[in-house]
């Protein structure tokens, strides 16, 4: 199990974003994280991912601190983090990137298995520079399937929709709901959008750097689109919140 | 065959114990074996030292090599190799050369190549530049390629020099009739104290001419680099330059290229980039479970691929 504790951070600029997240992620779940923009959402991933690092406050994985730990350490650990904007690399192919996550040469059938679950041509993407040349949607699929071929202890894909057209975005749900169907390990997605908040196991309202709430899905969920009608969202920041 | 000799040329040509096709093995200045074929001549120059190789019109798939080894210090060698390639003909060259010195004093390679392709011919051209050895020998290679390509005439040229060479001098020009395309990737690794010039100059006089130059370059340690590339339209044409750079520690990149339209219908286009690796590029493949280090060289592996 993945367990916040207490984290604040602050933004270089002085912001302070987090205000003490307390959150535990339970296992073998897909826990879905929301809430409005500039709420913490991301700071959140990027904290276990050891992205950056908290002013206050601990990280435990399976009961072990990991808070001091570096990225490489984490991802030793079974981390994964797959970004919000990926990062593309010229001369780097996707067969590479694909290798690099499993630790070494994968064969053609493996590579088309991972690349399939994310709704890419094997034969047509292996070859691939991971540059400027992909979309938008396809390499946000690529960046997802880095993160499964991982076959990670914890997989955090941090607002996987953005950035991508309606259309790309529509194969990706089918992406999620495959992967909840065979779930490794645990599965965090942070994510406004309701198609995703609906395959929820557990649902966690972040807002003005707290937990506003947390609870599974199927109770959550309708509270959360009942309160968006009637204008008082949990999650919408209330007079009187700095931001 | 000296060890020496064996290890430049494995490196250097793809040689895995023989060559394909047509070979001439240039050693400390002089041929140390050569082999011409029905479709693929080579002779001496009469006018100086070095080669004259004539590739028949027509012939297809064949492949012409002619490593040129320097395998001691001492050596100043200056080869002049002129290539004919016949209408119509599909080749391919191989013009490794290697630089060796561990006696401490320089090693020099200086090849002039001009290649003049008939119409319709079509080559690609493979030069991988290495210079190996310790000692405080400078290993130098000052490679000069002069191409002319006929009326729908292609010549990819594929160059890399990934290590070893402390000074280098490299002068591409190239003149493009009607039709015809020259297609150039360059791959440079600097390190310690190496200086490597590069500068490409394309004259597109032809209609329908085009020309596609991609350079990618790492220097590191104290090494600097210079880039220049210089492409002029003459005619309606398409011509494209690219130099990416990474610099790191106190590497050193100066990248000037020119673009030249004397023509309504020329389109050319310049993309230029230097920096360090970018630190979002370190941390992704962190998150895969690789060090900094191990990031870091995979990044400048893949770039130099």
């Amino acid at each position: 199990m993945l367990k916040l504790e207490n984290l604040t951070w602050t933004a270089p600029g002085g912001g302070q974003v987090l205000r003490g997240i307390d959150l535990a992620v339970p296992d073998g779940k897909l826990t879905v994280i929301t809430g409005p923009n500039g709420g913490g959402k991301t700071t959140i991933a990027k904290l276990v991912a050891g992205l950056e690092t908290p002013d206050s406050g601990r990280i435990l994985l399976d009961g072990e601190d990991i808070t001091g730990l570096d990225v490489t350490s984490r991802a030793k650990k079974g981390i994964s983090y797959a970004f919000q904007q990926p990062v593309r690399f010229k001369g780097l192919t996707v067969r590479d990137l694909l290798e690099l996550a499993g630790g070494g040469s994968l064969p053609e059938d493996q590579l088309c298995a991972i690349l399939s679950r994310v709704g890419l041509c094997a034969r047509e993407y292996i070859p691939r520079e991971v540059d400027a040349t992909l979309s938008g949607g396809e390499i946000k699929r690529i960046e997802i399937a880095t993160v499964l071929a991982r076959h990670s202890r914890l997989s955090i894909f941090d607002e996987p929709e953005a950035g991508i057209d309606l259309w790309s975005f529509q194969n990706l749900i089918q992406v999620f709901q495959e992967l909840r169907r065979g779930l490794e390990g645990s599965v965090v997605v942070i994510s406004h959008q309701e198609r995703i908040l609906s395959i929820a196991d557990e649902l966690v309202i972040v807002a003005n750097g707290q937990v506003q709430d947390q609870g599974p899905g199927e109770k959550l969920l309708p509270k959360l689109l009942e309160g968006e009608g009637s204008g008082a969202c949990p999650a919408c920041p209330r007079e009187g919140d700095v931001l | 065959m000296k060890e020496v000799t064996r290890d430049l040329l494995r490196e250097v040509s793809e040689w895995t114990g023989e060559f394909p096709g047509a070979y001439n093995v240039r050693e400390d200045g002089a041929s140390a074996g050569r082999r011409s074929t029905e479709n693929i001549q080579l002779s001496d120059k009469t006018d100086g030292p070095g080669l004259v190789i004539r590739v028949r019109p027509g012939t297809k798939g064949e492949t012409v090599s002619i490593p040129a080894l320097v395998t001691h210090g001492g050596v100043d060698d200056l080869v002049y190799n002129d290539f004919f390639i016949g209408e119509g003909a599909d080749v391919t060259i191989v013009a490794g050369c290697g630089v060796h010195t561990e006696d401490g004093s320089n090693a020099r390679h200086n090849g002039i190549h001009r290649f003049f392709l008939e119409k319709d011919a079509r080559v690609v051209y493979l030069e991988k530049h290495l210079g190996t050895g310790h000692g405080a020998g400078l290993h130098s290679i000052d490679p000069v390629t002069e191409i002319v390509l006929g009326e729908n005439a292609v010549l990819e040229m594929d160059t890399s020099q990934i290590g070893g060479v402390d000074r280098s001098d490299r002068r591409t020009t190239a003149i493009a009739a009607a039709g015809a395309k020259l297609i150039i990737r360059e791959r440079l690794l600097t390190e310690g104290t190496q200086q490597a010039k590069t500068d490409f100059s394309v004259q597109l006089d032809g209609e329908d001419s085009g020309a596609d130059i991609i350079s990618r370059s790492v220097a590191r340690g104290k090494s600097r680099q210079q880039y220049r590339s210089r492409i002029v339209g003459n005619a309606r044409c398409t011509g494209h330059s690219e130099c990416d750079a990474i610099i790191g520690e106190q590497g050193a990149v100066d990248a000037a290229p020119a673009l030249i339209a004397n023509h309504g219908d020329a389109a050319l286009i310049h993309e230029a980039a230097i920096g360090k690796i970018a630190g979002e590029q370190l941390l992704k493949l962190r998150t895969l479970g690789l060090t900094e280090e191990e990031a870091e060289a995979r990044i400048v592996a893949g770039f130099l691929k």
